[in-house]
C-alpha cells in the first residue's frame, strides 16, 4: 500500500505480478480435441481483445506459497486474539465449515426446483424459526445479506407500516452512541434522523426522549446493549414512550451476543430487529463479507417482511412441504438476489444446533464474564468513562496516556506488535480516545491474561517510553501506514512499469 | 496567530467578522482531536443556513464530523483549496484552512458566541 515504510529486516511479499516469469505454467491443457474456432468470426472484431491480458505466469507451488505467505502476514481469529468491539469476532467452529461444504449445499443452484431443494428450504425455514424463538419475534425473513441491509429492510418495513395507516411519518430517533449505519439506513428509507443524547451513565436520556417524540416519530432505533457495552436498563420506559406516540421500536441486533438465552427482545416490547449471523452466530466475517442480516418482526409487521419467507405447509403437495412464499402483497419486496447468502445461513444453523438453548445461554454468560474480567483488570491502567458492570464489551479511553502524547490509535498499533488485533478505536464517538474492547466467549482465561499483560505493558511504556508506542508497530511486515495517503490516493491496482 | 478577534462555538467552529461577512473554520483544538483531515464537503455558494444547520462535513482518518453554522446567513464563498488540500485545516486552521465565507443575516447574532477566553475555558473542561 502507498506510504508503507519498507522494513529491511523483514521480507515484504512482492505482488503476484512481480513474481511472474514469462512462459511459466501451473497447468498444461491437453491437446484440443475439437476444431479450433476463431473468436473474431463468432463475436466480431470489436468484441475481441487485440492482445492477451497481462496475467501473472507462475507454477502451482509458487502460487500456493505466495498466498500462504500472505495468509501468514495477515491477522485473523485463527491466529490470535481479536478484541474488535461491536464486531463480535468470535471463533468460527470448523464443523460449521464442514457442513457448509456439503456438496448438496454448495452444488445446489438457487433456481433449482422446489421439489429438488427441500433440504435447503427446510434448513432456511428451521433457521428462521430458531431465530424467532431466540428473539421473541413472530416471523423472520432471511433475505438481507448484511447487518446494514437488515436495518434498511427494517426501516422500509416501518415506512410500509405507517404508510398503511395513512402517514409514513418523517422522523426516526437514534442515540448518539449508535452505529453509523443506523442514521444511514433510516436516511436511505426516506426518514430524517433525530439524535438523542446519552445521559451520564451512557444510556438514552429518557426525559429528553419524552420531550422529542411526537406524531411524526416513525420509530426509534436502539442497540441493546448499546455500543458502550451498557444495557439500556430503562428500555421498558423507552418502548412505552415511543409506542405512546404510535411509533415503532427497532432493535439493532449487533450486540445480541450479550442477550442469547437470557433476554428475548420481542418479550420486552421491541417490534422488529435484525440479526447478524456473521457476528452472533459465528459465521466468519471481516474483509467485506459475506454477511447475513435476517430481519425479524412481531405479528403486526409480518405482512411487510421482505419476501420470499421460507414457509412450511405439510398439506401443500407431496414432496414440497417447504417453499419460498411470495404470496405477500404488502411485502417490501426482495432486498437481495434469490434467498440471501445461503451458506452463511448453513453455518449459523449448524452453530445453533450444536449449542442448543443451554449452550447459547452459556455463550452470553461467558461473553459477559470475559468482558467484565478484562474491564476490571484494566480499569486501573486506562480511564473507564462509564463505570459499573459491562455487558459483552466495554469502552476504555486513552485519555491518561494522551498526557504523554500517546493516543488511542498508538495503543492500537502497539498491540499489533504483541500479536493482538487492534480494538475498535474512536468509536463510539461520545468517548474521546475510545478503545472499544469485546473479547467474546471463545477466549480462554490464558488468552485474556495475555491481553491484560500486554495492555498494562503498553500503559507503562506510554509513560516511560512513549516513542516506542507512537512509533509502533515495529514487529509487523510493514510499520505504520500513511492513513491520509491511503484514503486520499487509494490505489489498489498494480500496473507494470 | 492571535485568536483574540475571533468568536467561537461550543461545537468548535470559529468565526471572524470582516464587515458584514464572516469567515468560518474549525478550531485548532478540534483539528487536533480529529486528526489528519482527508476530505471536506463544502456547501454550494448561495445556500442560506440557519444557526446550527450543517454547513460542511469534514472527514478525518478517525471519523466524519459535521460542522455547524455558528450564525444564520448566506454562503458567499467557499475555500476551494480544501478540495485538493484538506490538510490546510490541520496546518493552518485559522488562516488558509478557513472553510466558508458567510454574509451574516444579523450582526448582533455574533455577540452571543464565545470569546477566545471563553473558548479556551470550554476546551479545558
Amino acid at each position: 500500500m502507498s506510504g508503507a515504510t519498507e522494513r529491511p529486516d523483514l521480507v515484504v511479499e512482492p505482488t503476484i505480478f512481480e513474481l511472474s516469469s514469462p512462459g511459466r505454467r501451473g497447468y498444461s491443457f491437453p491437446p484440443l480435441d475439437v476444431p479450433p474456432v476463431d473468436p473474431v468470426e463468432i463475436f466480431g472484431e470489436d468484441q475481441v481483445r487485440g492482445e492477451a491480458p497481462d496475467f501473472p505466469e507462475l507454477t502451482e507451488p509458487e502460487v500456493v506459497r505466495h498466498f500462504t505467505r500472505l495468509a501468514e502476514m495477515n491477522h485473523h481469529v485463527d491466529r490470535g486474539f481479536y478484541p474488535l468491539g461491536s464486531c463480535t469476532m468470535k471463533y468460527n467452529p470448523k464443523v460449521n465449515e464442514d457442513v457448509a461444504q456439503l456438496p448438496g449445499f454448495t452444488r445446489l443452484h438457487p433456481e433449482a426446483d422446489e421439489a429438488h431443494s427441500q433440504g435447503a428450504l427446510a434448513l432456511m425455514h428451521n433457521l428462521a424459526t430458531h431465530l424467532a424463538a431466540i428473539s421473541g419475534m413472530d416471523e423472520v425473513s432471511l433475505q438481507p445479506p448484511a447487518g446494514a441491509s437488515g436495518e434498511l429492510a427494517g426501516m422500509l418495513i416501518v415506512r410500509a407500516y405507517h404508510t398503511d395507516r395513512g402517514n409514513p411519518r418523517s422522523k426516526v430517533i437514534v442515540p448518539d452512541s449508535a452505529h453509523g449505519t443506523n442514521p444511514a439506513s433510516l436516511t436511505l428509507a426516506g426518514y430524517e434522523a433525530v439524535e438523542i443524547k446519552s445521559d451520564s451513565s451512557g444510556r438514552v436520556d429518557v426525559d429528553e426522549l419524552r420531550r422529542i417524540v411526537d406524531s411524526e416519530t416513525a420509530a426509534i432505533m436502539i442497540t441493546n446493549p448499546n455500543t458502550l457495552g451498557v444495557f439500556e436498563s430503562r428500555i421498558a420506559e423507552i418502548i412505552e414512550i415511543v409506542h405512546g406516540v404510535g411509533g415503532l421500536v427497532y432493535m439493532d441486533g449487533a450486540n445480541l451476543n450479550a442477550l442469547l438465552g437470557i433476554v428475548r427482545p420481542g418479550e420486552i416490547g421491541f417490534d422488529l430487529m435484525h440479526f447478524n449471523l456473521h457476528k452472533t452466530f459465528s459465521s466468519p466475517h471481516g474483509g467485506g463479507g459475506p454477511g447475513s442480516g435476517p430481519i425479524g418482526v412481531t405479528s403486526k409487521l409480518v405482512d411487510y417482511l421482505p419476501y420470499p419467507v421460507i414457509a412450511r405447509d405439510e398439506a401443500r403437495s407431496r414432496g414440497v412441504e417447504y417453499y419460498p412464499d411470495y404470496e405477500r402483497p404488502k411485502s417490501i419486496g426482495k432486498v437481495h438476489g434469490v434467498y440471501g447468502n445461503f451458506l452463511v445461513m448453513v453455518k449459523a444453523y449448524a452453530y445453533i444446533l450444536t449449542l442448543g438453548p443451554g449452550g447459547l445461554r452459556r455463550v452470553a454468560e461467558n461473553a459477559l464474564l470475559n468482558a467484565n474480567y478484562l474491564q476490571r483488570k484494566l480499569e486501573g491502567h486506562y480511564e473507564l468513562p462509564f463505570k459499573g458492570y459491562c455487558q459483552h464489551e466495554f469502552v476504555l479511553s486513552a485519555s491518561r496516556q494522551k498526557e504523554y502524547g500517546v493516543k488511542a490509535l498508538d495503543v492500537a498499533k502497539r498491540l499489533l506488535d504483541f500479536g493482538v488485533h487492534a480494538p475498535t478505536v474512536y468509536f463510539p464517538l461520545i468517548v474521546s480516545e475510545a478503545l472499544m474492547i469485546e473479547p467474546t466467549e471463545t477466549e480462554s482465561k490464558r488468552s485474556l491474561d495475555h491481553f491484560i499483560r500486554v495492555m498494562i505493558d503498553i500503559a507503562r511504556e506510554s509513560e516511560s517510553n512513549p516513542e516506542i508506542v507512537t512509533g509502533a508497530p515495529s514487529r509487523t511486515p510493514v510499520s505504520r501506514l500513511d492513513e491520509v495517503r491511503a484514503s486520499k490516493d487509494l490505489d489498489v491496482s498494480w500496473r507494470r512499469r | 496567530m492571535s485568536t483574540q478577534d475571533l468568536r467561537f462555538t461550543q461545537s468548535h467552529e470559529w468565526l471572524k467578522m470582516e464587515g458584514a461577512e464572516a469567515l468560518i473554520g474549525l478550531t485548532d483544538y478540534a483539528q487536533g482531536e480529529l486528526g489528519d483531515i482527508v476530505f471536506v464537503e463544502l456547501p454550494a455558494v448561495g445556500t442560506h443556513v440557519d444557526a446550527g444547520d450543517v454547513l460542511t462535513t469534514v472527514e478525518s482518518v478517525k471519523s466524519v464530523s459535521e460542522i455547524y453554522a455558528p450564525v444564520a446567513g448566506e454562503v458567499m464563498d467557499v475555500n476551494v483549496a480544501l478540495d485538493d488540500n484538506p490538510d490546510l485545516i490541520n496546518s493552518a486552521p485559522y488562516a488558509e484552512g478557513w472553510m466558508v465565507r458567510l454574509r451574516v443575516d444579523d450582526a448582533s447574532s455574533v455577540d452571543s458566541l464565545m470569546t477566545a477566553d471563553d473558548y479556551e475555558e470550554h476546551t479545558k473542561g
